[in-house]
C-alpha cells in the first residue's frame, strides 16, 4: 500500500498539496504516482514567477520508459520551485512528500484547497482505481 | 515470385493446426464485398536474373557523365571498406537497437558516430540522425523555439545566401507550426551576409539566425561576427554546415564568443553516394544544455548487471512512442545505414584524411574557377573567400550551354538564374578531390567549344 | 549456439596518433591557405587514427555484435522484418545509379525515371489510390504528409475550422506526434473489447471541428478493423477525410485496398511491405498514395511521363503541394529497392505476400495458445501479427514481458515488440512475416515453451536474462540519469 499522510491536500492525478506557515502553498506528485512511474530520470519544474492556472501543467516527470504532466492543484504564482531534483531526480522515488516536492506557489486567491480530496478521500479513490 | 518458403505439406499442416480448411479462410474478417481477386496493373513477376539485366540496361541508360554540380550533394572517393562493411547482412537487415543486448554492434557504433559528429562540429552532443539535411533545418527551426528561454517568438531569420531548397523544406515541415521564416538579403559583391544588412532586424524578436557555412553559393561568411551580432539580439544560431569543410574551417561551437547553439547539416559528404538524391542523412549536434530539446535517437553509455560498459538508447521519453502529442518531433526510423557507413568512412579519413580532402576540393574549385574564367563571357559572381563550389556568370542563359555540355558528356553545374534573378545568367559549380585537371581541362575547352558553335 | 562475439573496444580507444588508412589519403595540396585565418579551425577534430585493418576489424567485429535478419528470426511486430532479398540492394547500387547527382540533367537519368515511375504505378494499383509521390524518407514523414494534405484540403475548401485529427487510442505514437507537427489537435477514441475502434465513441467526438481520422488497419492490435466501413461513414458525414496508416499493409497485400474502401491518403513503410533494409534503424521509405481530391496536394517532386520521356513534376505542376520534404527526391536509393523487390513478387508473387504472412501468424498464435500463452484477443483471427498477453504468468510467477523477451535472445531469437501497444498489459506483438519457414516458427514456439517452463520452476533465470549475450541486462535508468553520450579521453 503506498503512503498517504493525513496532513495534505490530493488531487485525482495524483498530486499532493501541503500549506506552508506562510500562506504559500507546496506541491508534489504522490507516493503511489512516483512508485507507479518507477525510477526517475529527469524532472522539469515551472521557472519562479510562473503564473500557474488550476489544472494547468506545469511539471514533467520523465521515467526510462514513461513521462507524465503535473498538473497544478491551484492557481497562484511560482516563488520557487525544488532546485535540488535537476540532479538528483530520485529524491522523488525517495520521499516524495519530503525533499521531493516539486514547487512552491503564492495562492492566487484563498480558499482553494477546500475543493481537493483529504487523505480518506484520496486513499478510497486508489482503493476503487486499482480494482 | 514471393519469397515464401512453404511446401504443399507445410501449409497442409499449419492449417491443420489453425483449424482453417484454406488460407483464404484466415481473411474472413473482412468484409467479402471488399476483397479482390488479383492486382492485374502489377506486370508479371520477373526473375532476379531478368531484373538484373533490366536495371543494367537503365543503369547504363543514365551513364556517368563528368559531373560538376554540387548545391548540397557532394561526389568524393569512397574507400572500399566503407559499403562492404555496411551492407553487411548484420548491420544492413538489423533493426532499430530496441533490444540493448542483441545491438551492441549498431549501439555502440551510433556511440561512435556520436562522439565523432560532436567533434567535428565543436559540440557537447549529437543525436543519431535525421533524414537529411534540408529536414534537420526544419527540425533545428522548431528545436530553437521550444528552447529559446527569454522569446516566445515563433520567427526564425534566415539568410538568401541559405540553400533555397532547405528554406522551401524549412517552410513546408516548420511553417504547419506557425513558425516564421523572414529572409535578410545579402551583398552582391561578396555573395555573402553582411552584418549590415541585418540592421534593419535589429531590436525584433526571433527565435534564432540560420547561419550556413560555406553559403549557398560556396562562399565563406563571417561567422564569428553574424553568431555575436545574433546573440546580442536575444537569437538562438542555427548552423548549417557542411562536415567535410569542418576539417578546416572553424567548429560552429567555437563560432563568436559563445558558438552557435544548434548544429544540423547534410551528412552525405561522409561516404554516402550521390545516388539520385538519397538516401542521405541529417545530423544534429547541440550543447548538452539543450539535449532534452533535440529531436531524434540518442544513444549513451550505461553499465550492465555485472558492472561492464554497455550502449543503450536513452532519452526516449523525449520521443514520438512515450511523449505522443507532446514529443520533440514525429521522427521514429532514420537513416541508420548511413550513419554506419558515415561513422566507417570518418574512421578511415581521421582528421588528416578529412583535411586533405577538404583541402583539395577547395583547390579543384579553384582550378575550376580559373579554368572557366579565362574564357570570353564567363566570369567569377563574387569576390569572396570560398570553399569547393562558386558562382559564375555567363554573358547568355545558361540553360541552353548545360543541355548542351550535357549531350557531350559534362554536366556543368547547376542553374541558378530562376532563383537567383538578380545574379543574371548565374551558373553554380563544384569540383571535390574526384576531379583532376585533366577533368577540368575536358570542361574548359567544351565550354570553349559551345560558346564558339553558339 | 547463439553467442554473440566479445565486446569490441570503442574506436577510440584504438586510435594512436600519427596512424592512418594510408591508402585513403589524396595527396596533400595548399588549399586552406586560401580560407581566412580567421576562419579557419582552431584544432583537428578528434577523430580516429587507426590502419585500414583496424577500421575493417573494429566495425566487421561491432556487426557481429548485432542480431539480424540475415542471422536471426526477428518477429518484431508492427516492423515486418522479412527477408530483404540481396538483389534489391546489389541492384539499386549498380555505378550509374550510385553516381548520378540528383540535380543531373533529366536526359541523364532516363533509366532511374522509369524506375520511380514505374514503382509510383505498381503501387497506386496495390493500393487502389489515384496518385502517388514517393518524397516522403519514412513513414513518419508519410503521415505528416499525409495529414499536412487533409488539412491543406481543407483550407483550400475554406474550411479553417477542421483542425482536429482523430487518432484510435491504439495507434502508434507517430500518429499523435505528426498531427501535432501539423498544427493540428489530436482526439482520441478508445477500442472496444475485441479490439474495433468504438463507434459510439467516435460518433461523439465527430464535429465541424473535425480534419479527418487516422487509421491503422489492420490496427496495432494485430486485428483487421471489421467496423471499418461504418467508421468511414462517420467521418465522412462528418466532413471528415480518412487516413490509412499503412504501417501494416502487409496483413492486406493483394486482399483488400485502402482506395476501395473510400480512403483519401495512405502511406506506405517501404522498408516494410517492400522489404527494403532497416539498416540498424533506417533509412526507411514513405511513400503516399491519395485520392482524386488530394492529388493536387502532394508532397513534390513526383515523376512524370509525357512522350514517352520521364520527368520531374514539381511547383510548377503542383502549385498547391504541400511542398517538399527532403532536400532532394526523398530516398531514392531506397524507392529504388523497394522497386526491383516488387518486380520479382510481380502480380503472382503480390497477391500472395499477405496470405503466407497471416497463414505464419496464425500458425504461430496457435501453436502458443496450445503451449499454454494466452491471446489478447482470443475470439480473433491474426492479421499478419498478434498479441499474447503475459498478464496471468505476471501474476502467477512474477515474470514481465521484458524476461521472456530477454531470455527469448538466449534461445537465438529476436524478441517480439514489447509494451505496445500500451491498452495491452506484459504483452509481446509478434509478427513472423511471410519469409520464414515453418521449421523456424517451430523453433521458436519450442524456445516459448522451454521459457514458459522455466518461469515455473527457474523464475530467476527469466529475471536476470539475458546470459548468453556479450552483456547482461544494462541499466537504462544509470543511462538516462548520467548521461554520457559521446566518448571523452582519459583524464
Amino acid at each position: 500500500m503506498s503512503n498517504v499522510p493525513s496532513d495534505l491536500k490530493y488531487t485525482t492525478s495524483h498530486e499532493w498539496v501541503r500549506p506552508l506557515p506562510d500562506g504559500r502553498v507546496e506541491i508534489g506528485i504522490t507516493d503511489h504516482a512516483q512508485s507507479a512511474l518507477g525510477d526517475l530520470v529527469f524532472i522539469d519544474v515551472p521557472a519562479a514567477k510562473r503564473t500557474l492556472a488550476s489544472g494547468e501543467a506545469c511539471a514533467v516527470v520523465e521515467s526510462v520508459k514513461a513521462a507524465s504532466d503535473v498538473y497544478s492543484p491551484v492557481s497562484g504564482e511560482v516563488s520557487e520551485s525544488n532546485p535540488r531534483l535537476a540532479d538528483t531526480p530520485e529524491l522523488l522515488n525517495q520521499d516524495p512528500y519530503g525533499a521531493g516536492w516539486l514547487t512552491r506557489l503564492t495562492l492566487s486567491s484563498p480558499g482553494q484547497l477546500a475543493g481537493l480530496l483529504d487523505a480518506a478521500g484520496y486513499a478510497k479513490f486508489l482503493d476503487e482505481e486499482s480494482t | 515470385m514471393a519469397y515464401i518458403p512453404h511446401t504443399d505439406a507445410d501449409i497442409r499442416a499449419m492449417l491443420d493446426v489453425i483449424g482453417a480448411r484454406s488460407t483464404e479462410e484466415l481473411f474472413d474478417e473482412i468484409p467479402a464485398h471488399l476483397k479482390i481477386k488479383a492486382l492485374e496493373g502489377v506486370p508479371a513477376a520477373l526473375s532476379e536474373m531478368q531484373i538484373t539485366r533490366l536495371m543494367n540496361e537503365r543503369a547504363c541508360a543514365d551513364g556517368r557523365a563528368l559531373n560538376f554540380i554540387g548545391a548540397g550533394a557532394y561526389e568524393h572517393y569512397i574507400p572500399a571498406p566503407v559499403w562492404a562493411i555496411a551492407t553487411r547482412g548484420e548491420f544492413y537487415s538489423a533493426y532499430t537497437p530496441y533490444q540493448a543486448e542483441a545491438s551492441q554492434g549498431t549501439l555502440q557504433l551510433i556511440y561512435e558516430f556520436q562522439t565523432m559528429m560532436a567533434a567535428l562540429t565543436g559540440m557537447e552532443v549529437s543525436n543519431a540522425s535525421m533524414y537529411d539535411g534540408a529536414s534537420a533545418l526544419a527540425e533545428a527551426s522548431l528545436m530553437a523555439v521550444r528552447a529559446h528561454r527569454n522569446s516566445q517568438s515563433k520567427r526564425i531569420l534566415v539568410p538568401r545566401t541559405l540553400n533555397p531548397t532547405y528554406l522551401k523544406v524549412a517552410r513546408a515541415i516548420a511553417g504547419n507550426q506557425n513558425i516564421v521564416f523572414v529572409e535578410a538579403d545579402f551583398d552582391r559583391a561578396t555573395g555573402c551576409m553582411m552584418p549590415q544588412s541585418l540592421q534593419t532586424h535589429e531590436g525584433q524578436d526571433f527565435a534564432a539566425l540560420v547561419l550556413q557555412q560555406p553559403n549557398f553559393f560556396g562562399n565563406l561568411e563571417d561567422v564569428r561576427a553574424l553568431t555575436d551580432w545574433a546573440h546580442r539580439q536575444n537569437m538562438l544560431v542555427i548552423a548549417v554546415v557542411n562536415p567535410t569543410s569542418l576539417a578546416l574551417l572553424e567548429a560552429p561551437g567555437r563560432w563568436g564568443e559563445s558558438g552557435a547553439d544548434i548544429v544540423c547539416g547534410e551528412g552525405q559528404p561522409l561516404g554516402v553516394p550521390l545516388s539520385s538524391g538519397g538516401p542521405y542523412f541529417g545530423f544534429m549536434t547541440t550543447r548538452m544544455q539543450l539535449v532534452r530539446q533535440m529531436p531524434g535517437r540518442v544513444v549513451g553509455r550505461t553499465l550492465d548487471a555485472e558492472g561492464r560498459p554497455g550502449f543503450t538508447l536513452t532519452l526516449q521519453a523525449r520521443e514520438q512512442h512515450i511523449r505522443r502529442t507532446k514529443a520533440t518531433s514525429n521522427i521514429c526510423t532514420n537513416q541508420g545505414l548511413l550513419v554506419t557507413a558515415a561513422t566507417i568512412y570518418m574512421t578511415l579519413m581521421g582528421a588528416e584524411g578529412l583535411a586533405r580532402v577538404a583541402a583539395a576540393s577547395l583547390q579543384r574549385t579553384q582550378d575550376l574557377v580559373t579554368a572557366l574564367t579565362r574564357i570570353k563571357g564567363v566570369r567569377a559572381a563574387f569576390n569572396s573567400p570560398r570553399f569547393h563550389e562558386a558562382v559564375l556568370q555567363l554573358d547568355r542563359p545558361v540553360a541552353p550551354v548545360l543541355a548542351e555540355l550535357a549531350q557531350r558528356g559534362v554536366i556543368g553545374g547547376l542553374d541558378i538564374s530562376a532563383q537567383f534573378p538578380e545574379l543574371g545568367h548565374a551558373l553554380l559549380v563544384c569540383a571535390t578531390e574526384t576531379k583532376s585537371q585533366d577533368d577540368i581541362d575536358a570542361y574548359a575547352n567544351l565550354l570553349r567549344d559551345v560558346r564558339g558553335a553558339a | 549456439m547463439n553467442e554473440l562475439k566479445a565486446r569490441e573496444p570503442v574506436i577510440f580507444d584504438l586510435s594512436q596518433p600519427g596512424r592512418n588508412a594510408a591508402a585513403q589519403m589524396v595527396a596533400s595540396v595548399p588549399g586552406d591557405a586560401q580560407i581566412p585565418q580567421s576562419l579557419r579551425r582552431g584544432s583537428p577534430p578528434l577523430l580516429p587514427q587507426v590502419s585500414e585493418l583496424q577500421a575493417v576489424r573494429h566495425f566487421t567485429r561491432l556487426s557481429q555484435l548485432n542480431f539480424s535478419i540475415d542471422t536471426h528470426f526477428y518477429p518484431l511486430g508492427s516492423c515486418t522484418m522479412k527477408y530483404n532479398p540481396k538483389a534489391c540492394n546489389s541492384l539499386a547500387m549498380l555505378p550509374e545509379f550510385l553516381g548520378r547527382h540528383p540535380l543531373g540533367p533529366e536526359t541523364h537519368g532516363q533509366g532511374f525515371l522509369a524506375c520511380m515511375y514505374e514503382l509510383q504505378d505498381m503501387l497506386k494499383e496495390v493500393t487502389g489510390m489515384q496518385a502517388v509521390s514517393l518524397t516522403p524518407m519514412a513513414g513518419a514523414q508519410g503521415e505528416f504528409a499525409g495529414v499536412a494534405m487533409i488539412r491543406a484540403y481543407h483550407r483550400a475548401q475554406g474550411d479553417l475550422a477542421r483542425n482536429e485529427i482523430i487518432v484510435p487510442e491504439a495507434a502508434h505514437g507517430t500518429n499523435p506526434a505528426t498531427a501535432t507537427m501539423c498544427g493540428c489537435k489530436v482526439r482520441e477514441v478508445p477500442c472496444d473489447a475485441n479490439g474495433d475502434v468504438d463507434i459510439d465513441a467516435l460518433k461523439a467526438a465527430v464535429g465541424p471541428q473535425t480534419a479527418g481520422i487516422m487509421l491503422t488497419n489492420p490496427s496495432t492490435l494485430g486485428v483487421f478493423e471489421r467496423k471499418i466501413l461504418q467508421v468511414r461513414q462517420i467521418v465522412q458525414d462528418a466532413g471528415g477525410l480518412l487516413y490509412y496508416d499503412g504501417a501494416n499493409l502487409n496483413a492486406i497485400l493483394g486482399k483488400v485496398r485502402p482506395g476501395d474502401m473510400g480512403f483519401d491518403v495512405i502511406h506506405m513503410n517501404l522498408h516494410k511491405t517492400f522489404s527494403t533494409p532497416h539498416g540498424g534503424g533506417g533509412p526507411g521509405s514513405g511513400a503516399v498514395g491519395v485520392s482524386k481530391r488530394l492529388a493536387p496536394f502532394m508532397p513534390i517532386p513526383v515523376v512524370y511521363k509525357e512522350g514517352g520521356r520521364y520527368r520531374w513534376a514539381a511547383e510548377a505542376d503542383l502549385p498547391q503541394s504541400i511542398g517538399r520534404l527532403s532536400g532532394f527526391m526523398g530516398n531514392a536509393g531506397v524507392n529504388l529497392r523497394a522497386y526491383v523487390y516488387m518486380r520479382m513478387l510481380g502480380r503472382e508473387g503480390m497477391v500472395r505476400v499477405a496470405e503466407f504472412a497471416a497463414l505464419n501468424a496464425n500458425y504461430l498464435l496457435a501453436r502458443l495458445r496450445d503451449a499454454g500463452y494466452d491471446p489478447a484477443y482470443p475470439e480473433r483471427r491474426a492479421s499478419h501479427e498478434f498479441i499474447i498477453t503475459l498478464k496471468r504468468q505476471n501474476r502467477e510467477y512474477q515474470i514481465t514481458a521484458m524476461d521472456v523477451a530477454k531470455r527469448l535472445l538466449d534461445h537465438g531469437f529476436h524478441a517480439p515488440t514489447t509494451y505496445f501497444p500500451l491498452l495491452v498489459p506484459e504483452c509481446l506483438l509478434i509478427e513472423p512475416t511471410e519469409t520464414e519457414a515453418k521449421e523456424d516458427l517451430d523453433g521458436f514456439v519450442e524456445a516459448m515453451i522451454d521459457i514458459l517452463r522455466e518461469a515455473e520452476h527457474d523464475p530467476e533465470k527469466l529475471r536476470t536474462a539475458p546470459h548468453t549475450m556479450p552483456l547482461r541486462r544494462l541499466d537504462d535508468v544509470r543511462a538516462a540519469r548520467q548521461l554520457d553520450l559521446t566518448w571523452k579521453p582519459a583524464a
